[in-house]
Order: C-alpha cells, then sequence, then structure tokens
C-alpha cells in the first residue's frame, strides 16, 4: 500500500504549461519531499497525485491502479493543508471525525479511533473544543488527526509548517518524522524550506520550474549534486559558486565549494579576501568574505568561534576532494 | 482641537441621520396614526397627529369586510415557498460560481443581474397569457414561480458573495475526507454560509412579501396576498384613507415585526465581508 507512480503527466493552465511531462516513483513507505523555489511547480504535483487538479496528460497510478480520472475522495490518501483547513463550525472530536463519517463507519468504530488518534497527538483535552479556540499547533496536529484516523495508503502535507513559529515547527517536524516511523506509511512533503527537507526526507525531489532537477537521498543531493541549481539550492549557507580562470584552472566551467569545505588562515592559503560581516551563531561562524576576485561575496562556515573583525584580510583553502565540477551546461562533470 | 472638531462632528452627523432616519419612518408613522381615525378626522386639514378622538373603528370594518387571514396565510406561502425554492435553486448555483468558476461566469453574474433592470410591466403579458393558460390566474403556484424566478438573481449574487469569502481549502479538505459534492454543500459550506444564507433568506421574505406588481396582476381573490389586501382599500368611488391606513397597518405589521427582531442579522448579513 502506498505506492505512488506517475508517468508522462503534465499540467498546464490555460496555455501556460506549468508541469512538463514528468515522471516519478515513490515507492510504499518512502518519506519523500518535493522541494524548491516558490513556483517551481511543487503544490502543484501534490495537488495533480491528491486529485484536486486534473492532470492534462499522463497516468497517474496508486497501488497499480489507474487513478488519473479518480476524485480525491476515491484515491485513499489524505492530505494536510499549510491553512489546517479544519471545519471552523465543528468541534475537534467532529473534525476528526467527519473522514470516518463519510465513510460510514459506526459510531463506536468511530469514538475508538478517535480516542487512539487523540491519545497519539495530545489532543485528549481538546476534544470538545472548536478550532478557533486552538493554538496554530493543536490546530495542526488536529489536521493530522483527520488525516491519521482514515488509515490513508499515503499522506500528503501541503507546507505544513510554514504558519508556525520557529520554535513550534522544529517541534512539529520532529512529531511527523516520528509519525511516519510509527506508521510506516507513504508520505509526500511539500516544503521550500530545505532544512525541513534535509532533516525529513528518505528521498528528495528538486524541482524547478516544474521539472525535476534531481531525485535522491538528502546526503546524495548534498554530496552529489546533478548540476549547478541542486548545488545551490541544498545546503545551508549557500554553495559558493565560481566561474571564469579560476574554474578553468580545474578543468570546469563553474566549480563549487561549500561554506563548511573550507579552512581559514590569517596569513597563507589558496584565496585571498577582506572580511565583510562576520555572524556568531556560537556554534558555528559565518563569515562573508569579499573581494576575493572569485565572486562577489564569498561565504565560509567554521567550527566553533573564530576573531575576525570587518576589513581584516583572510586567506581561505578549499578542501580539494570536496570540490564540486560542472560543465558549461551546468551539469556535473565527474 | 481636533478633539473638539470631531466633537462637533459627531453631533452634527448624528442629528442628520436621525432626520434622515425620521424621514423615511414618518409615512409608516403617519400610516399607523391614521388607522386610529376616523374618516373624517383622516382627511381634516390641518391634519391633527396625536389629539383626536381614537378609534378601534376601522380595524373592525375591515376585518368584517375582508377575509384578513386568507391573505396573510397566502402572503406568507407565497414569500416563504418562494424563498425556499429559490434558495435551493441558487446555493448549487452560486457553489459553481465561486468555486468552479468558468470564464464565462462573471458574465452569467452579470446577464443575470441585468434581468432586473427590465421593467417588470414589459414581461406583463407573456406571462399573464401562459399563466391563462396554463390554468394558474389566481393561483399561489404562478406567484410562487414567478417571484423565486424574479427574486433569484439577487439570492445568487448574495449568495455568491458570502460564498467567495469561504477559504476553497476547506472545501477540498472534505473532498479528501470523502465528501461527496453534496455532503460537501451539506455539512460543510452550508453550515459556514450560515449567516449570509439567513440574511439573504430574510431579505428575500421581506422582497417577496412588499411584491405588489405581480400579486396585483395575477390574483383576484383566492391567492390574492396582503399587497392585494391593501391595495381592495384604495376604491376609485371614495375616500378611505382611514381603512386603507388600517388595512396597510395590518400588511406591514408581521414582517416589520419579523424584521424588527432579525435587524442585527440582517445587517450582519448585508455587511458580511466588507470588513475584514
Amino acid at each position: 500500500m502506498g505506492q505512488i507512480s506517475l508517468n508522462q503527466v503534465t499540467k498546464s493552465f490555460g496555455d501556460v504549461q506549468v508541469i512538463p511531462p514528468l515522471d516519478l516513483d515513490i515507492n510504499e513507505g518512502e518519506f519523500v519531499v518535493f522541494v524548491g523555489p516558490s513556483g517551481c511547480g511543487k503544490s502543484t504535483l501534490l495537488r495533480l497525485i491528491a486529485g484536486l487538479e486534473d492532470t492534462t496528460s499522463g497516468v497517474i497510478k496508486i497501488d497499480d491502479t489507474d487513478a488519473t480520472a479518480l476524485p480525491p475522495a476515491k484515491r485513499g490518501l489524505a492530505m494536510v493543508f499549510q491553512s489546517y483547513a479544519l471545519y471552523p463550525h465543528m468541534s475537534v472530536r467532529k473534525n476528526i471525525a467527519f473522514p470516518l463519517r463519510m465513510a460510514g463507519m459506526d459510531q463506536a468504530a468511530q469514538d475508538a479511533k478517535i480516542n487512539a488518534a487523540a491519545t497519539a497527538l495530545n489532543l485528549t483535552d481538546y476534544l470538545d473544543r472548536r478550532p478557533g479556540q486552538l493554538s496554530g499547533g493543536q490546530r495542526q496536529r488536529v489536521a493530522i488527526g483527520r488525516a491519521i484516523v482514515r488509515e490513508p495508503s499515503a499522506f500528503l502535507f501541503d507546507e505544513p509548517l510554514s504558519n508556525l513559529d520557529a520554535a513550534l515547527r522544529v517541534g512539529m517536524r520532529l512529531e511527523i518524522s516520528e509519525l511516519h516511523k510509527k506508521l510506516e506509511t507513504t508520505m509526500i512533503y511539500v516544503t521550500h524550506d530545505q532544512v525541513e527537507a534535509m532533516t525529513m526526507a528518505d528521498k528528495i525531489v528538486v524541482l524547478q520550474a516544474g521539472v525535476i532537477e534531481q531525485v535522491g537521498s538528502p546526503l546524495e543531493l548534498y554530496h552529489k549534486p546533478r548540476n549547478k541549481f541542486v548545488a545551490g539550492f541544498i545546503g545551508s549557507p549557500k554553495m559558493n559558486l565560481i566561474e571564469g580562470a579560476e574554474a578553468e584552472k580545474h578543468g570546469a566551467a563553474t566549480i563549487g565549494i561549500r561554506p563548511e569545505h573550507m579552512t581559514v588562515s590569517k596569513s597563507e592559503g589558496t584565496w585571498k579576501g577582506v572580511v565583510g560581516v562576520a555572524e556568531h551563531l556560537g556554534s558555528d561562524t559565518f563569515i562573508h568574505v569579499h573581494e576575493t576576485g572569485l565572486m562577489d561575496t564569498m561565504t565560509l562556515r567554521i567550527t566553533g568561534d573564530i576573531e575576525a573583525r570587518h576589513g581584516d584580510t583572510i586567506f581561505l583553502s578549499p578542501e580539494m576532494d570536496k570540490l564540486h565540477r560542472f560543465d558549461a551546461q551546468g551539469l556535473r562533470l565527474v | 482641537m481636533a478633539r473638539a472638531i470631531s466633537k462637533r462632528r459627531t453631533v452634527i452627523v448624528t442629528i442628520l441621520a436621525w432626520t434622515i432616519g425620521l424621514l423615511i419612518f414618518f409615512p409608516i408613522l403617519w400610516t399607523v396614526i391614521t388607522s386610529f381615525k376616523t374618516e373624517a378626522e383622516a382627511i381634516a386639514d390641518p391634519p391633527s397627529l396625536f389629539w383626536f378622538n381614537w378609534t378601534l373603528e376601522n380595524y373592525n370594518v375591515v376585518n368584517a369586510r375582508s377575509n384578513y387571514p386568507l391573505h396573510f396565510m397566502n402572503s406568507v406561502i407565497i414569500s416563504l415557498g418562494s424563498t425556499l425554492i429559490g434558495l435551493a435553486i441558487a446555493v448549487p448555483a452560486a457553489w459553481s460560481m465561486a468555486f468552479v468558476p468558468s470564464k464565462q461566469t462573471k458574465n452569467i453574474l452579470m446577464w443575470m443581474l441585468s434581468t432586473k433592470m427590465l421593467p417588470s410591466v414589459g414581461v406583463l403579458i407573456p406571462i399573464y397569457l401562459i399563466s391563462r393558460n396554463l390554468g394558474l390566474l389566481d393561483s399561489r403556484i404562478a406567484l410562487v414561480v414567478i417571484l423565486t424566478l424574479i427574486n433569484l438573481p439577487i439570492i445568487v449574487w448574495m449568495l455568491y458573495t458570502y460564498f467567495k469569502e469561504i477559504p476553497i481549502d476547506i472545501l477540498e479538505a472534505a473532498r479528501m475526507d470523502g465528501a461527496s459534492l453534496k455532503s460537501e454543500i451539506l455539512y460543510i459550506l452550508t453550515p459556514m454560509a450560515l449567516p449570509g444564507i439567513a440574511s439573504t433568506m430574510l431579505l428575500n421574505i421581506i422582497l417577496a412579501w412588499n411584491e405588489a406588481f405581480w400579486t396585483l396582476n395575477l390574483t383576484a381573490a383566492k391567492a390574492a396576498p396582503l399587497t392585494a389586501f391593501i391595495a381592495s382599500y384604495s376604491s376609485p368611488e371614495g375616500l378611505f384613507y382611514a381603512k386603507l391606513s388600517a388595512a396597510s397597518t395590518m400588511a406591514i405589521a408581521p414582517i416589520l415585526i419579523m424584521g424588527w427582531f432579525s435587524q442585527k442579522q440582517l445587517v450582519r448579513g448585508l455587511t458580511f465581508g466588507a470588513v475584514k
């Protein structure tokens, strides 16, 4: 249960094609994250799988059954929305019960499921409240509860944490990951936040303008980005991409080095630059270096604290085995 | 200084509002007062506002001469019937226009509204003939159907505006939860839009209750509602202002009382979505 495959799926709105022909296989029990910048088509792709949008062409299979023309209700999937999309006129209990009621389940079975979900999500004390009386985190848990009770073959999450504050987001991120470990159900999760993608996913799908740029595990994407876009998108702070003469020395059109893969010295090194801003996080220091002659601003990440003042001259040395090389088309050179 | 100006402004605006309110209300007040006068006092010059011999004579005469309960029931059936049927048609129509709009939705809405710009008398003859040929003259059914059709554009427009305020995510969540179209409208959309639906319903009842053109032209005795009951007292052979006023008071009293009790709902519904 929970195997989803997309075969040559396209989507157009009027004359504008937002998803060019796309193939994707999602295996049973996988936690797949669609990540990409705003407007890259990741939410549209999720809505196509959900059945909330019709495909323009192509085939969507869920558990080997052609689901392309099935309405959302018949696909056996559950979705958690960014806005929570709770029914404001119903209590928490009725919200969670709604899919069961629609399935015609008897009251006793409904109650058992609601109680189990409420216990698992710490909602027992709130069952008789209305969504308007709950905090953002609690509302999101209700939305998850409503999805769980259906026992869907896959869960779809559409940027579920973007309305929460930073601290709550980290907590909910862990809760969703733990839920996945417990239920072992396929989950598809859409986010623009690459930290969420890296920490939660078994498999990340990086999208740009409706095109899949790369599919792989978080570490695969980090260590072996297929092209410049993925290299720049995955990792925080971003990878430094250097073009021109310096890249040609390495036989490439562009070379990339992650901020954490450089060493710094005050006296010697490969590249010379001037310290702009140093951001001290305690555990790490991010140094923005100017006047390297390679690119506008290079970012450097150093473990621990380092004495670096605005205007100081420093030397950077890349770890050569961690250098990424890309050709003129932006594709990775092996 | 600014405070003084704003206070003076408040006083002026309040006086202005009361003046306009009293001007609008005065004809109704005058009608009610006249209904308690004798016919002679009703046409006296100068008229007397309160200092006359208050009498219930007119009400007794009107009750004896007309079958008020029949007209009252006709009004109730016609206004409630046309409103309920109108809502049953308008809810799905407004749903589709609000949530699955096509390129033509705006045009259809404008076209529906444009039918309200046509003077009713323009279609009097065809509708009269159709009603006659179907044997529906002086029947409640004909009036229910006609008033439903006449007020439908307004109901659809109002509901459309309310539905547009409901986030589509919630309806999509219901679809994901296995709700059919019927369940989605019945269990999610309708309860969420209830304040809007209620005010639409109230407004439509008032419109239908007060509708006079079709009710006067298509009824005689059996199906005549309260509008026709009032009209029967404005006879060409004489001036019966006091009795006419008594009949009017009896006709407008029920809807006035209903409007009074539901004014909060009405105002809320009519301004719904105007202020976020």
